[in-house]
């Protein structure tokens, strides 16, 4: 009975577990800053809602995505509501891919999230810089979605091992 | 055509307005609402103002929790560096000190003589000081701040100097109750009016979002008289918000016109949040 329970327990945690990464990278700010390599970041959320939004659109509710923007705005320190604008315009173009793609092609979506990247971060820019009138360095911006771009590959990997354990868990 | 027109819209208008089996809100109605969120936090009005003080309370304090883990791991990694670096740097240390001691002389002379001089024409500086905890540190690479544990029930105010040690390392930006955040002198939106010493020189340092600051609006001539010498970077005190003198950072003659800020800004702990108060009363 109990280890019934605790394969339960298992099998509900697992299924969160894209979300929990979501909300702890979040409130990490977690990109890889600490290892001070001048000129690196990437944004690890915008891989890891893009993945997940469009390979298994159930583990992460839009409206998870939508809190987990503010939280990174106001941990960022940039007015409220922009990281959940671009995190929901990155869910509108996985959801179109989704709504036109027959049989999923790697290629075509690593190409996606970058033509993704340019739209959610000219909005950002546009917003940040040209509304709010807050200084922000247009190179950090570039090279963040390069490197966010390069890594893609890397977690495509990881979080498809990852799915691959959650839904074995799920259909035991 | 036709066909694929309709296509495209059929797969624009699912995506944004179809709703899936788990989730309990449209796209669209998600993304108005994100709209909605940022024309608000634009607007300066006392309600809107008190819920972002409250949502920030929360994120700031959860943020707080979520990254200890992660603190701690940096921490051991620091603690193992220098344990592995402790008698490299206390060859350098030892010497460091011994320049220290011969210029101390020198500047408790200095420092007694300015205090009599400033008494003579009556102009007293007072500064009040609440230390503060660094709550979140997170080394965004768009903007630099950290979150402090103190707000405006500690009288926290806008426009506070954060110092480390004796060295300047930002200021207050936004105040809430129990906590703040402050913007540290590398972010780009960073402006201090200070001096170039010894060339005395006013100048303001910007910040670059590196983890170095730049030397702005001086004379074009400024780096022929900076060539091949060391600059201690000071604030002048002329935006009224800091006192004069407070150290910042330092210009090496190999580093490019670069300001090297003297303080660590990955390694804050413990600030002072300080505000200054000018007069010629004693």
């Amino acid at each position: 009975m109990a280890s019934l329970n605790k394969s339960n327990f298992l099998k509900a945690s697992a299924s969160y577990l894209p979300l929990i990464i979501l909300f702890i990278s979040v409130f990490n700010e977690f990109d890889f800053n600490y290892l001070k390599i001048e000129n690196f970041s990437f944004n690890f959320v915008y891989i890891l809602v893009f993945y997940w939004t469009l390979r298994n659109p159930d583990s992460l509710g839009y409206f998870s995505i939508f809190v987990a923007g503010i939280v990174n705005d106001v941990v960022v320190g940039i007015p409220i509501g922009i990281s959940s604008l671009c995190y929901l315009i990155l869910c509108a173009v996985t959801a179109y891919i989704r709504n036109i793609t027959l049989s999923p092609n790697f290629v075509k979506d690593w190409f996606s999230l970058l033509f993704t990247m340019v739209l959610i971060n000219s909005i950002q820019v546009i917003i940040i810089d040209l509304i709010f009138l807050i200084e922000i360095s247009y190179m950090s911006y570039v090279v963040n979605s390069g490197f966010t771009f390069l890594f893609y590959p890397m977690f495509f990997l990881i979080f498809n091992a990852l799915s691959q354990i959650i839904y074995q868990k799920k259909n035991d | 055509m036709a066909t694929g027109r309709d296509d495209f819209v059929i797969a624009f208008r699912s995506a944004f307005l179809k709703k899936k089996d788990k989730q309990k809100f449209s796209l669209l109605s998600l993304i108005i609402l994100s709209i909605i969120v940022i024309i608000l936090s634009n607007i300066n009005f006392k309600p809107i103002q008190f819920v972002k003080i409250g949502i920030n309370e929360i994120i700031y304090r959860s943020s707080y929790i979520a990254s200890k883990p992660e603190n701690y791991l940096q921490e051991l990694t620091l603690k193992i560096k220098n344990h592995i670096n402790l008698f490299e740097n206390y060859k350098d240390i030892k010497l460091e000190l011994e320049n220290l001691k011969q210029e101390k002389v020198t500047n408790n002379f200095l420092k007694s003589e300015n205090e009599k001089l400033r008494n003579l024409i009556n102009e007293n500086i007072n500064s009040d000081e609440i230390l503060a905890k660094v709550l979140i540190d997170r080394e965004s690479p768009f903007l630099k701040s950290i979150i402090l544990n103190k707000g405006t029930k500690d009288n926290v105010k806008m426009g506070m100097a954060i110092i480390d040690g004796v060295y300047l390392v930002g200021q207050i930006i936004e105040v809430n109750y129990t906590n703040s955040r402050a913007l540290l002198l590398s972010d780009l939106n960073s402006k201090i009016p200070s001096v170039l010493a010894p060339q005395n020189i006013q100048a303001v340092l910007s910040g670059t979002g590196k983890n170095y600051g730049i030397i702005e609006h001086t004379k074009d001539d400024i780096e022929e008289d900076l060539k091949d010498q060391d600059v201690i970077i000071y604030t002048s005190g002329l935006g009224g918000l800091f006192k004069p003198g407070i150290p910042i950072g330092k210009i090496s003659k190999y580093t490019n016109n670069k300001v090297e800020f003297f303080s660590d800004f990955t390694q804050l702990d413990y600030v002072k949040i300080t505000s200054f108060t000018f007069g010629d009363t004693k």
